[in-house]
């Protein structure tokens, strides 16, 4: 790739301050460098639900099941509950390829279906494995129910303990800070596959589905296979992190994965804007890191506005939420950052 | 110039209680212009979609380039050799000029998910293959100098064209092009006339569904003429011309 020396230089500046950030946040408490961690599970989900949604045009609410999926892959293989304790770089990639087994099986009954009754049966979908997992304990007790399973192994690579802190060069690498580490590496593996993939023949496909199915198959698209290629892609990438959401909780139970994530993850990649890799990622940045900052922000406002709490900040937490969300399908409605596609044609309108 | 590409026997359809079409049967030969005309309603489009496998038949067969030609799914009839345009223009709306005619390009490539994350040598020289081809039909339909503007801001002539190397891209025997001069101004069609010439001369065989007798007249080898789902004529186009059954067709009949 042709990069200019500024564009250097930018990406320079930006990879160092990713590096050097959770020492930054650390000072100001261990609680936000988990807030960030979670932060970047959140893009890894966004950009998996992208493959679906942004590129194929697939609307599915249910995309919260594929995380379950990868996080109970990981728990049921690495924790006292069977009494397996598989490395994580062994589960992973078992995780990603049962969600991604799970997003075809799933997406093949809903390959007729468009628009809003894709997105009633992929949400049906999605409850219809959450409660799987809350009533998997008998007879056979699999996922141990509404309980949860607890003791999850922290990843471990060599003698470095992700739950443990270390000391280098006089730097403390706290639990939190070696997850932050390991999950930039695996985003930016993300970011470079759903680039590759967004020019490739198959991405092609993809939007072409998206633009017109019909004409896609009449191009010679199989639309059926490329389809099932989307949800089993985007699966995966759920898979992943559910992995590595179960690692860092160290704590599973069904609970975790409500229809409201589902919600949540969709509005990230809308937000954002549905098709850019890069709108995605901020609109998952923005909306995980928003809640945080109110209920930092919010109960001492008050405090010092009126002496005493009058709002929770948890109601006035989806209250913004859902102001935001209104403002921008009224003011940026292909997303705060669209695909550049979407832009190109603003630009071509305006001349 | 006599070698049958495709022959169709006794071609069915109904809808509910709409006979479409009733024992149709034709044959079109290599390199040749084969028109289809009728009036309106006369079943020539659903003809169209039964070939490209966008509507199931009810009976009868299609036999292509000697085969059985499976009908069951437009992609599969893609991969077999006939490309298609439609009617009401479907273009990949926000995807560039170059984007949808590499999209047709996909049916004749390999590169899977793993070619493509992994960005294999074979992949890359693949997508490197895809584009030039794209820049060819382009340049070949001419209108290479909007391959980068998007397919929603071409004029509707360029969409036609567009549409038309997006077809091509699929490497086809056989090119059936539904109504494709609907809306075009006079100088349009006369580029589009060339432009179809052109396939002619190339080797290609074209299916020409059209409203303007005029150009199916000039431009075709052979015409076939559907009224109510029936074929009541098949020849060269003086023939047709004079067959007194299109006449009554497009003209009613005379008082007696």
């Amino acid at each position: 790739m042709g990069w200019s020396t500024r564009q250097k230089f930018g990406l320079a500046c930006v990879a160092l301050a990713l590096v050097a950030l959770p020492f930054v946040l650390a000072m100001a408490g261990t609680a936000w460098v988990r807030i960030t961690n979670f932060a970047v599970l959140f893009v890894l989900l966004s950009l998996g639900l992208n493959i679906v949604v942004g590129f194929a045009g697939l609307l599915d609410l249910g995309y919260v099941a594929f995380f379950a999926v990868g996080a109970y892959v990981y728990a049921l293989l690495a924790s006292p509950h069977f009494g397996l304790h598989l490395p994580f770089w062994v589960i992973l990639p078992i995780g990603a390829a049962v969600a991604g087994i799970a997003g075809a099986v799933l997406g093949a009954p809903t390959l007729r279906l468009r628009g809003d009754y894709l997105a009633i049966v992929t949400l049906g979908f999605g409850e219809i494995v959450r409660i799987f997992m809350n009533n998997l304990s008998a007879p056979v007790n699999v996922t141990n129910g509404p309980k949860g399973i607890n003791r999850i192994d922290p990843f471990q690579v060599g003698p470095l303990n992700f739950s443990a802190s270390d000391n280098f060069g006089g730097l403390t690498f706290s639990g939190p800070i070696k997850y932050y580490y390991f999950l930039l590496i695996v985003l930016l593996v993300v970011i470079v596959i759903n680039r590759r993939l967004q020019d490739s023949r198959i991405g092609r496909a993809w939007v072409a589905i998206r633009e017109d199915e019909i004409a896609a198959k009449a191009a010679g698209i199989n639309t059926r296979n490329i389809k099932l290629l989307a949800f089993a892609m985007g699966a995966s990438f759920g898979g992943v992190a559910g992995g590595m959401f179960a690692a860092i909780q160290g704590f599973v139970s069904p609970e975790s994965f409500i229809l409201n994530e589902s919600i949540m993850i969709l509005a990230m990649v809308v937000l954002g804007g549905m098709g850019n890799i890069w709108g995605v990622i901020a609109g998952a940045v923005l909306l995980s890191f928003m809640p945080e900052l109110l209920r930092y922000t919010v109960e001492p406002a008050q405090k010092a506005m009126f002496g005493r709490m009058l709002v929770d900040p948890e109601v006035l937490r989806m209250l913004i939420f859902g102001l935001a969300l209104v403002l921008t399908m009224r003011f940026r409605p292909a997303g705060l950052w669209p695909e550049t596609r979407h832009k190109r044609e603003l630009d071509a309108d305006r001349k | 110039m006599t070698e049958v590409l495709l022959e169709a026997r006794n071609i069915g359809k109904r809808f509910g209680g709409v006979q479409a079409l009733k024992d149709v049967s034709l044959t079109i030969r290599r390199g040749e212009i084969y028109g289809l005309i009728g009036p309106n309603g006369a079943g020539k489009t659903t003809l169209f979609n039964v070939f490209t496998g966008l509507y199931p038949r009810d009976g009868g067969e299609v036999l292509f380039a000697g085969k059985p030609l499976s009908l069951e799914s437009p992609h599969t009839v893609a991969a077999a050799g006939i490309a298609r345009t439609f009617q009401n223009i479907r273009l990949f709306a926000n995807m560039t000029a170059r984007e949808n005619v590499m999209v047709g390009r996909h049916v004749r490539t390999r590169a899977g998910v793993f070619g493509a994350i992994l960005h294999t040598r074979a992949e890359r020289a693949e997508e490197a293959a895809i584009r030039r081809r794209a820049d060819e039909l382009l340049h070949y339909v001419g209108i290479d100098d909007r391959a980068d503007a998007l397919a929603r801001n071409l004029s509707y002539g360029d969409q036609r064209r567009l549409e038309i190397a997006r077809a091509l891209a699929t490497d086809p025997q056989l090119l059936a092009l539904d109504e494709p001069a609907a809306g075009m101004n006079a100088t349009e069609t006369a580029g589009l006339r060339q432009l179809i010439e052109g396939l002619r001369r190339d080797g290609l065989t074209v299916l020409l569904i059209e409203h303007d007798v005029k150009l199916v007249m000039g431009l075709c080898d052979r015409v076939a003429v559907l009224d109510y789902g029936e074929k009541i004529a098949e020849d060269v186009p003086e023939v047709v011309r004079k067959n007194p059954k299109v006449i009554e067709a497009y003209l009613g009949t005379s008082a007696h």
